[in-house]
């Protein structure tokens, strides 16, 4: 836990550098807010809905942001905060940052994920259907409702359920491509492929899965992973980059062995 | 009298009676019939996945920009299913035994049973999917207790079941869009219902981005829309959890079935201050170790740490001896509400208690240092390993608690309050999970079928996966068997320009309000009168202000309503507008609803009803019935009883002492 | 598959750069090695030896064409690879994200730009008179008549801008391969915790051990540590 973390409340007042731009067609730029009395205890995004109720009786538009669950699991928030997915905090989400993280007068620059394969629908909103069409291609396992066995007919070593798991704890939030100078899919790429690969009932279609999932994220146009290791340290949920090395692993043993 | 049109026979064979008489489709008819499915959470997705896989042409529609974005993704604690691996007695029968006593004994038996016997297959499925549930050192499955049951037969994947199943559905359900069998719609949100004779035959739907209406057409039409909780503006809900969906149904003829039953769940993170967009639940299994109390006289403003052990009331265990601080959510809930109201409430809003780990902590150190073989160790080593071992069991949680508030909970008890967190009420279905508009399906949350008036743990994500992947491909078959015959209807067809224009002008109307208040505002006083009247515990007085107040706030609404932006194009607060006006109409059925149930069943508390001791005091001979609601005219509802028949099971007053 | 689509995939381009990487790692062992001779102080004898070995025997002179083709192939698709990653994010970021990694593993392109041109002169240096202008002097040692490469290093590094170049350059590979290393292993499938630890712990022994031994080379020639 980060040590500026005190019990102690406070109000701030804040100067906001957010992008604005009114659709995936037209260019944006930033924009200066001033956001006052801002209480220490308000997440980042309330703080953001207090800006937003502002700017509404202001007559002005509100800033379109991606928030949903608003307790770190669905992945859908997406803000880069001071040069940094998701913000200053570790192992963190947008929605869970608190403005503790801030002191009066700061100025907060956030701007939207930045990728090619992301393209901005509106302001800080943009679009990640590229990860659904790469899941589309082999993130999941064939079997048809219906068809299993008993739950414990296969039994799996403790630590690869545990890999399997901490594997596909990725809430698909986007933060790998945002963090990563090449603009990379591959932590999220590599999570789903260890989940699967991991457990044997993903093992019959293993060597297709990665093989197709990289095709896809090739042609979505993500760039190549050059282990630069970005996209772990700022994963709110602590996605190992072993897991990129477990996938390459994947793609040169099923390329090697095909037919 | 409404039909549920349970089948005959006796309760366990009901089931297996059903699916060996039902109706099919052959495999080459399963292609040119289109299912419409909107909402792709667990029961949604799995839903169209299983429907695809069947053959069926699927359009899936959900609001976020992703299919694996749903709220189910937030459930933490797990999954029942009476699989009885753990060989501690458990069946098919107590499954479905105590989900109909925790629901207070206003749940369905036929329904309930179903589910049960289904739980085991569930497990199965989502195990083939590659979900990773934990598991044993042999790589066996493993179960833990919850919700204060006296078997082990919760399935979870740490601290994120809801997570790990969703995305296994969601898998399934991609893997279909992939084959083409299932087409979907992200950011589109139902706008309206299409009904041509009297039978459910597409939607409105508006594209979120563009800001287009669009005419979809569908043989049947399934919501699996979620909960309404939100109409309380804080709940544990998503932000964008509503019931447009189910309102606009309801509106066109779904009944509306007991509103009023509505969960609130004891240890969330309490309200921090006017600002709060919404709470964070933390899960029920921090009562397995954590004890609640307040401290013994009013206002006390100490530190905890500085308050004594005899200065400190440990209500739960005080009330209730044999149960402790295991009891239901709603009777813990009741308990907390009571001790703040009554003064003894902590933190700067008064609106919470304390729950402490301080002796689980020294209890657990002392395990550790009795296995090390230590004789005289020292009150610190005992707290070290101590705080160890809960930071095993609980620092996800510990460490969510720490983000939000900023405190420590291993150095101060977490402060904790009672939240929205499920509705038990929703579309009334029958056994088939048809709503009363022929063609049009209500699935998982979105209905009311079986959690009766509380729904126990781990049993939220075990309903919306039965009714996706077990249920509802029996019972859409049942009857598109004599759909075969009906081509797809054309979307100029008159029933859709109606219901489009219908869509357009609501739209128009909110946007040319440009009032002075915004939406948000309305929606947070929307939710304190719901809270306040509608909540915890509710009052004839105080229910009947509430219905005035919500009749007011509509009037206000859309006289004084500021949105700005757009028709044509992305614009959040027209779609927010949309919602809120919904919950509007919803809060007031759900006072009317309370009003009429003049007795105390689970989540439903009317001081009015109570044993001397403050207990809930059921009236089963005047209210054992589900209260389905008809939409008559603007506040106007015709109430249709469903009589409970419990055949098998005799309805008891729950004692937790 | 084909093994086109293999080698033209993004993992396939990082599989090129990777299997490149390590052979050239262990070309730098070999290599540091036999100039690691120049320090038996014995005015250049073993060290002229050793060249003569390598440059007379025919395996090196295979080992050489394979060296080139992985050096060729590790540049162009080096460059490939850099200016197909900057293409994927057209609007770039008014605060950039750098706590979340090292500066050298962001800037493998500019330290392997520097070594390019630290190879275009260090072949001139050495490689193209060995192999072609020819080297003045020889030395005959028991008869054999070997090139004088000792005394071609005491003069090329009698100029002080040389040795500083040559310095910066090992500066470079040593960063170039504070990431290089660790990351070929993790391209190329190495993810298992106990090997990734150890191989990124060599990695770091490898980076500053194997520069500074090269960088010591011009450095005593040129202080005369060496005669």
């Amino acid at each position: 836990m980060e040590s500026d973390r005190t019990m102690e409340h406070y109000h701030m007042n804040l100067n906001l550098k957010v992008w604005r731009q009114p659709n995936s067609q037209t260019p944006g730029a930033f924009k200066l807010y001033r956001v006052e009395n801002i209480s220490s205890e308000m997440s980042f995004l309330e703080m953001f809905d207090v800006l937003n109720e502002q700017l509404i009786r202001d007559g002005e538009d509100p800033i379109t942001f991606d928030h949903d669950c608003r307790e770190g699991i669905c992945g859908s928030c997406s803000m880069y905060i001071n040069g940094k997915p998701h913000g200053p905090w570790a192992a963190n989400t947008t929605c869970q940052l608190h403005m503790r993280a801030f002191h009066d007068g700061d100025t907060i620059v956030v701007e939207p994920w930045r990728a090619n394969s992301f393209p901005v629908i509106k302001d800080l909103m943009v679009d990640r259907s590229a990860f659904d069409r790469i899941i589309q291609a082999g993130g999941y396992i064939s079997v048809n409702t219906g068809n299993a066995v008993d739950g414990n007919s296969l039994p799996v070593p403790k630590d690869h359920a545990d890999q399997a798991f901490a594997a596909a704890m990725c809430i698909g939030c986007g933060a790998c491509v945002a963090a990563c100078k090449n603009s990379s899919a591959m932590l999220f790429l590599s999570a789903k492929v260890s989940h699967l690969s991991l457990l044997p009932q993903g093992d019959p279609e293993r060597s297709s899965r990665v093989v197709n999932m990289v095709a896809q994220m090739d042609k979505e146009g993500f760039g190549a992973c050059t282990n630069t290791g970005a996209c772990e340290a700022t994963c709110p949920k602590e996605i190992s980059i072993a897991n990129i090395a477990r996938l390459n692993k994947e793609y040169l043993l099923a390329t090697l062995t095909a037919e | 009298m409404l039909d549920a049109k349970i089948p005959a026979g006796p309760l366990p064979e009901k089931w297996t009676d059903y699916k060996g008489h039902c109706k099919l489709v052959n495999p080459s008819n399963k292609r040119k019939l289109e299912v419409i499915i909107v909402g792709t959470g667990l029961a949604g997705a799995s839903a169209a996945a299983s429907l695809a896989e069947l053959g069926y042409q699927v359009k899936a529609f959900c609001f976020q920009d992703s299919p694996r974005r749903t709220h189910s993704i937030a459930a933490q604690g797990g999954i029942n299913a009476a699989k009885n691996y753990q060989n501690d007695g458990d069946s098919i029968f107590r499954l479905f035994y105590d989900t109909i006593k925790g629901g207070d004994y206003r749940a369905r038996e036929a329904n309930v049973h179903r589910l049960a016997e289904v739980s085991g297959n569930i497990i199965d499925q989502c195990v083939a999917q590659g979900v990773p549930f934990a598991r044993e050192y042999g790589g066996l499955l493993s179960n833990r207790s919850f919700g204060g049951t006296q078997v082990q037969r919760t399935f979870y994947a740490a601290g994120q079941t809801g997570q790990q199943l969703l995305i296994g559905a969601y898998q399934a359900l991609e893997r279909q869009v992939a084959l083409g069998n299932v087409k979907m719609y992200s950011r589109h949100e139902m706008l309206e219902l299409v009904t041509i004779d009297g039978k459910a035959r597409g939607i409105i739907a508006r594209d979120l981005v563009s800001g287009a209406l669009e005419r979809h057409f569908g043989h049947a039409v399934l919501l699996c829309t979620g909960g309404y909780g939100n109409v309380f503006y804080l709940s544990t809900n998503a932000m964008g959890s509503n019931v447009t969906a189910a309102w606009k149904a309801h509106r066109n003829g779904a009944y509306f079935a007991n509103p009023c039953f509505t969960q609130i769940h004891p240890t969330c993170i309490p309200v921090s201050g006017d600002h709060q967009s919404k709470l964070t639940l933390m899960s029920e299994s921090l009562r397995n170790d954590g004890r609640i109390w307040v401290p013994a006289q009013k206002n006390d403003t100490r530190k905890p740490t500085d308050i004594a052990e005899n200065e400190r009331d440990y209500y739960l265990e005080r009330r209730y001896p044999a149960f402790g601080n295991l009891v239901p959510r709603d009777v813990a809930s009741r308990a907390s509400k009571e001790r703040c109201d009554e003064g003894y409430g902590v933190g700067t809003s008064k609106q919470a208690v304390y729950l402490d780990f301080a002796d689980a902590i020294i209890r657990y150190g002392k395990i550790e240092i009795s296995k090390e073989g230590k004789s005289n160790a020292t009150l610190e080593e005992i707290i070290a390993l101590g705080k160890e071992v809960v930071k095993e069991k609980y620092g996800n949680l510990f460490d969510m608690y720490e983000k939000i508030t900023g405190e420590n909970p291993y150095e101060v008890p977490m402060r904790i309050y009672p939240a929205v967190h499920y509705t038990m009420g929703g579309l009334w279905v029958d056994y088939e999970l048809q709503t009363s508009i022929p063609g049009l399906y209500a699935l998982g949350e979105a209905n009311f079928s079986d959690h009766g008036a509380n729904r126990l743990g781990a049993s939220a994500l075990m309903q919306g996966l039965a009714d996706g992947y077990f249920v509802v491909p029996y019972t859409l078959g049942n009857n598109l068997a004599d759909e075969i015959y009906n081509k797809p209807i054309a979307t100029s067809h008159p029933a859709f320009e109606e219901a489009e224009n219908k869509v357009s002008e609501r739209i128009q109307k909110l946007m040319s309000i440009q009032g002075t208040q915004t939406v948000e505002s309305f929606h947070k006083r929307l939710g304190k009168i719901i809270w306040n009247q509608c909540g915890m515990a509710r009052t004839e007085s105080g229910l009947k202000q509430a219905i005035a107040d919500v009749q007011a706030l509509k009037k206000e609404f859309w006289s004084d309503v500021r949105i700005p932006g757009v028709v044509n194009g992305m614009n959040p607060e027209l779609d927010k507008a949309n919602r809120v006006a919904d919950f509007i109409e919803l809060g007031e059925l759900m006072c009317v609803d309370a009003l009429n149930r003049n007795e105390s069943c689970g989540g439903h508390f009317r001081e009015e009803y109570q044993t001397p001791d403050g207990e809930a005091l059921r009236d089963d001979a005047n209210y054992m019935y589900v209260a389905a609601w008809q939409f008559a005219d603007e506040h106007k509802w015709e109430l249709h009883k469903e009589p409970l028949v419990y055949d098998v099971i005799k309805p008891s007053q729950r004692n937790y002492k | 598959m084909a093994l086109k689509n293999v080698l033209t995939s993004s993992v396939g381009k990082k599989l090129v750069m990777g299997f490149t990487g390590i052979f050239l790692i262990l070309f730098l062992v070999v290599h540091a090695g036999l100039n690691a001779c120049i320090w038996a102080n014995d005015g250049g004898e073993m060290f002229n030896k050793a060249a003569h070995f390598m440059g007379g025997n025919l395996v090196p002179r295979i080992l050489e064409v394979g060296l080139f083709g992985g050096i060729f192939l590790h540049i162009i698709q080096g460059y490939l690879l850099t200016l197909d990653n900057r293409s994927k994010r057209s609007v770039g970021y008014a605060v950039d994200y750098s706590k979340g990694s090292k500066w050298y593993s962001r800037s493998m392109a500019i330290l392997g730009t520097i070594l390019l041109l630290f190879f275009i002169l260090h072949w001139k240096h050495f490689w193209v008179p060995s192999r072609f202008t020819g080297i003045p002097e020889a030395k005959f040692y028991n008869g054999i008549e070997v090139h004088d490469v000792f005394a071609l290093m005491k003069d090329t590094f009698s100029e002080a801008w040389v040795v500083i170049f040559y310095v910066i350059s090992c500066a470079a590979l040593g960063y170039h391969l504070a990431h290089g290393f660790q990351s070929a292993f993790k391209t190329i499938g190495i993810h298992n915790r106990r090997y990734h630890t150890m191989l990124s712990a060599v990695g770091m022994g490898f980076s500053i051990v194997i520069p500074t031994l090269f960088a010591l080379m011009p450095i005593s020639l040129y202080l005369g540590w060496i005669r």
